[in-house]
């Protein structure tokens, strides 16, 4: 971990000479060194690094997560920015202290740290979502997430001080010893501050009613800043949520596993019927997302260590998945803007058979098909609500799988309808965005999400000693 | 191990065909048929070798063959295939009309034929998979498995209201099939309450300790998955649509395989893993069978679009399947496994046959149809053949499968038995008709369209030659399938006994 630090601050001063491919894989060394370094790391755990810092195993399988995510999103990139006029250096520069954020907030055991990490991430992001100057749309999109962003960590800042007033501790443990030491009524303060928190909380994995900013920013971001903001931001703030809720223990809380349900219920709608009326694929994708948080939020209130692995496949199989859409998006996009209408996907099939198929298969995933890993971590989901008896949830979580797959088809139909007579004729042009580590990406993903999905376990197995250790 | 091969064959064959299809548009073709020939082969030397030994396999309990590796440890799933009688019977089924549905869209298919192919034989190799799974994980993958390509089928290569068709298609078999899963999955905790393992398999979770209503929910949780696929009535208007924007090999395999998926899993999972609840349902189910015998017989009369008509009448045939596995006596259930077969076969040629015609004279409209006998005397005569197959006439196998059925619901239940056998009279009336409204007549439109090929009619003289064969001497595949019967019989009563020792 901190040797991972360390080479990430390398390489920002690396980044500074002002040649773009030196940049990337200026950055993609700097990645792979810090995955590199999480093998010799993981025999010397578990250890706390400072007060601030927790590294267990669970720590060590999200940054690897994180990190691995970061280099297809890296890739993806340089063929995005290649091809828009400015300058891009800082791009990855940005992109590797969010990425950073995204590593501290994974393994924080302290208010402290965890509010560093958030924030580090947050302004990052501001930065990354408006990146393409020359856009309209990029630029809105990147003030919104910043008013929001800013007012979600205001609440979250309040939330902790009302708790810090309480509990008289930041850490994780501490506050929640004190909270089983407390009397069974707990005060007002600290149900303030719970509530404050889940609305940042909430706020950074856009769970209904915080859902509000996901479209907007899914739409106007660059599409290799989407993929990050939907997997690494969410991902990191899910395993937080993780880690927080079950070092504090929460399901002893009647009234917080109700709000939590009643999130996840929200979400798992709302998410799932909106998509239905978008026509932008992105905008549904966005939407998607939303649901898939509900979903994720079922396991969350799964009790025990099933939870746990599900959580984390469910995150793996999602990560894998987002990715991979959106990079699609980033590979199919021109110079003018991103490739996002569905105008832009009819007759895919027919043209770029290839490119087709892997979408087809991101999105089979995403609606939970066999052979995919979305497949697997639907089961586990499942698997994981009804051993904790969890009836409701499930089901609407059944009902709105089904709802669901309706958008992911239309997707599908769109493109493989017919092509009119004329528009076969013409070879496609050659895609301008396309390079081959972007190709590459997408063929590793597809690999893993069909490895995943039919020999799940090897990843089980690494997932069950992650989550033996949160325990 | 032959099983996993059986498998493994027909998806490999479906990969080779896309990648293939530079070469030529012949070269899918070709590989799917020998894969598909490959594997009946080797299902007729398991069928042949399990006849002979017949006797070894009653004390094996009917297995012929099996296949056990762990899959994913973390749940106890295990990669669980096995064939007995009833299995083998559906498999063969399945690669006979795999080769049959090839052959039907030889000149109707014209473009990306490679990837028809490749999704052609992974439904197969779903459909297969679900007949010889047993671990009920692996079932539910498999059983998932064939939906997506199935999708293709219908909304690449089908008629003209193909998405909307494709999309109903889908949306009714996934909904049905999460609910599965939910069953699926309580009744592997329920499991593992009562016993401390976590196991997916089938023979584990045979008997597994139940009280009534969670016995009777799970229950429920199978049976609509498998009652949508059947399909039973409340649950059947995917069907009609589907089939009939389906290209042809899709309605053969939609009509022909999918459709017995469900009864498969109704008799193999559902009686004997909840013997208690299926018992409390089973006068319901009786009358859900009875209700659909005499409501798809009314709709095919009714109905102007031939496919659409052949649609309905699969309603009402496996109507009596429904009836056969609740009545859940030997004769019921050898007649719900002789329709099965039958239903396969003459449904299959019938839609080839509609579709042959539709694609030589461009329309599926009943009315605009007449006086075909003399333009096309091959094709006339082989639509009379399985249309009399349809009614159930003596001599063909229809035949067999329906005065079992029968015969044995009376013995459950009389007064259903009785309305049942009503519909054997409906299924003369809409039969005859469609023989009437379609090749006799005069020819008002002025057809003149080529007859079947030598292709076509070595398709068709096999299917006859099946037809005529079960109907006359039905013996072997009643034998194959009694072991098989036996035993989930043995399994059900054995629950039945378990459950009344818990308190």
């Amino acid at each position: 971990m901190v040797i991972g630090a360390a080479a990430v601050t390398i390489m920002l001063q690396a980044a500074f000479y002002r040649h773009h491919l030196a940049a990337v894989v200026l950055t993609l060394l700097g990645l792979a060194l810090s995955l590199a370094s999480l093998l010799p790391a993981s025999r010397y755990l578990p250890r706390p690094v400072t007060p601030l810092l927790v590294l267990d195993r669970f720590a060590l399988f999200y940054v690897g997560l994180i990190l691995a995510a970061c280099i297809g999103v890296t890739l993806l990139s340089y063929g995005y920015l290649k091809i828009r006029t400015g300058e891009y250096e800082e791009f990855y520069a940005l992109l590797l202290l969010a990425t950073l954020g995204a590593m501290v907030l994974v393994t924080s055991s302290h208010f402290v740290s965890f509010f560093l990490g958030l924030e580090l991430l947050s302004v990052s992001l501001y930065v990354l979502i408006a990146y393409v100057r020359t856009e309209g749309r990029p630029l809105e999109a990147g003030l919104k997430y910043l008013i929001l962003a800013a007012a979600s960590s205001a609440f979250l800042l309040f939330g902790m001080a009302l708790i810090y007033a309480q509990a008289g501790t930041l850490a994780f443990g501490g506050a929640a010893s004190w909270v089983r030491a407390g009397t069974d009524a707990p005060s007002l303060y600290l149900m303030t501050g719970l509530a404050l928190m889940i609305t940042g909380i909430g706020f950074k994995l856009a769970v209904v009613p915080f859902h509000m900013w996901t479209p907007d920013i899914y739409e106007g971001a660059p599409a290799p800043v989407t993929a990050f903001v939907a997997t690494v931001s969410k991902g990191a703030m899910f395993a937080f949520a993780l880690r927080f809720f079950n070092q504090t223990e929460g399901h002893g809380y009647r009234s917080l596993t109700l709000v939590f349900s009643l999130m996840a219920i929200a979400s798992m709608f709302a998410g799932n019927l909106l998509a239905l009326m978008q026509d932008n694929v992105k905008r549904i994708l966005a939407y998607s997302s939303i649901a898939h948080l509900g979903y994720l939020l079922v396991a969350l209130l799964a009790a025990g260590s099933l939870a746990v692995e599900a959580v984390t496949f469910y995150l793996v199989a999602y990560f894998v998945t987002t990715l991979g859409a959106f990079g699609i998006v980033a590979v199919l996009s021109g110079r003018e803007g991103d490739a996002d209408a569905m105008a832009d996907y009819r007759a895919l099939f027919w043209q770029r058979p290839g490119i087709a198929c892997v979408f087809t298969a991101m999105l089979v995933s995403l609606a939970g098909i066999p052979l995919t890993a979305g497949f697997v971590g639907k089961f586990f989901i499942v698997t994981a609500g009804i051993g904790s008896a969890l009836w409701g949830l499930v089901l609407v979580l059944v009902l709105n799988s089904a709802i669901g797959m309706f958008y992911y088809l239309r997707i599908i139909v769109t493109m493989f309808s017919q092509p009119s007579a004329g528009h076969l004729a013409t070879t496609p042009a050659p895609l301008p965005a396309y390079t081959h580590g972007g190709a590459m990406v997408l063929a590793v993903l597809m690999l893993l999400l069909i490895w995943l999905g039919v020999f799940p376990g090897f990843m089980l197995r690494m997932i069950q000693q992650t989550a033996q250790s949160l325990l | 191990m032959i099983l996993a091969w059986v498998i493994a064959i027909v998806l490999s064959g479906g990969l080779l065909a896309w990648s293939l299809e530079r070469m030529g548009p012949h070269w899918p073709r070709w590989i799917s048929v020998a894969a598909l020939v490959i594997d009946l082969v080797l299902a007729l030397t398991m069928w042949w070798m399990g006849y002979v030994g017949l006797t070894k396999m009653e004390h094996s309990g009917g297995w012929l063959a099996e296949a056990d590796w762990d899959w994913i440890p973390r749940f106890g799933i295990r990669f669980h295939l096995a064939a007995d009688g009833l299995s083998l019977l559906l498999v063969l089924l399945t690669l006979f009309l795999g080769i049959a549905s090839v052959g039907a869209s030889w000149t109707e298919v014209k473009e990306r034929v490679g990837f028809f192919h490749f999704n052609l034989m992974w439904v197969l190799g779903g459909v297969l998979g679900v007949f010889l799974a047993l671990d009920l994980f692996l079932f539910y993958f498999f059983w998932e498995m064939m939906l997506v390509p199935m999708y293709f089928l219908i909304g690449i290569w089908g008629h003209e209201n193909r998405v909307y068709a494709a999309i109903k298609f889908f949306l009714f078999t996934q909904a049905s099939g999460l609910l599965m899963l939910v069953a699926i999955v309580s009744l592997y905790f329920v499991h593992h309450a009562s016993t401390g393992v976590y196991t997916f398999d089938y023979f584990r979770l045979l008997g597994t300790p139940l009280q009534s209503s969670t016995g009777m929910w799970m229950m429920l949780g199978f049976f609509i998955a498998f009652a949508v696929k059947l399909p039973a009535v409340p649950f059947h208007t995917w069907l009609p649509d589907a089939h009939t924007e389906a290209p042809t090999a899709g309605s053969v395999i939609l009509a022909g395989l999918l459709l017995k998926t469900g009864a498969y899993g109704l008799m193999r999972f559902v009686v004997p893993l909840f013997p208690e609840a299926a018992h409390a349902f089973a006068p319901m189910g009786m009358a859900l069978g009875v209700i659909g015998i005499l409501y798809g017989a009314v709709m095919a009369f009714a109905q102007t679009d031939l496919k659409r008509l052949v649609a309905y009448t699969s309603v009402s045939h496996l109507g009596f399947v429904l009836i056969g596995v609740f009545a859940w006596n030997e004769l019921a259930l050898q007649g719900a496994i002789m329709q099965m077969i039958c239903h396969g076969i003459s449904t299959g040629a019938l839609f080839i046959l509609v579709g042959a015609l539709a694609e030589r004279i461009h329309t599926r409209d009943i009315r605009r149809m007449g006086g075909l006998w003399s333009v096309v005397p091959r094709m006339a005569g082989v639509g009379m053949i399985f249309a009399l197959a349809s009614l159930g006439l003596p001599g063909l196998g229809n035949f067999v499968a329906e005065f079992l059925v029968l015969l044995g619901a009376y013995r459950a239940n009389i007064i259903l038995a009785a309305i049942a056998t009503v519909g054997l009279v409906t299924a003369t009336i809409y039969s005859l008709s469609l023989v009437q409204r379609t090749f006799h007549g005069p020819n008002t439109a002025g057809w003149a369209p080529p007859d079947f090929s030598i292709r076509e009619m070595a398709v068709m003289a096999a299917m006859i030659a099946a037809i005529v064969w079960l109907g006359l001497y039905p013996q072997p595949v009643l034998a194959t399938a009694r072991p098989t019967l036996t035993g989930l019989q043995q399994y059900a009563v054995q629950g039945l006994h378990l459950r009344e020792d818990i308190p």
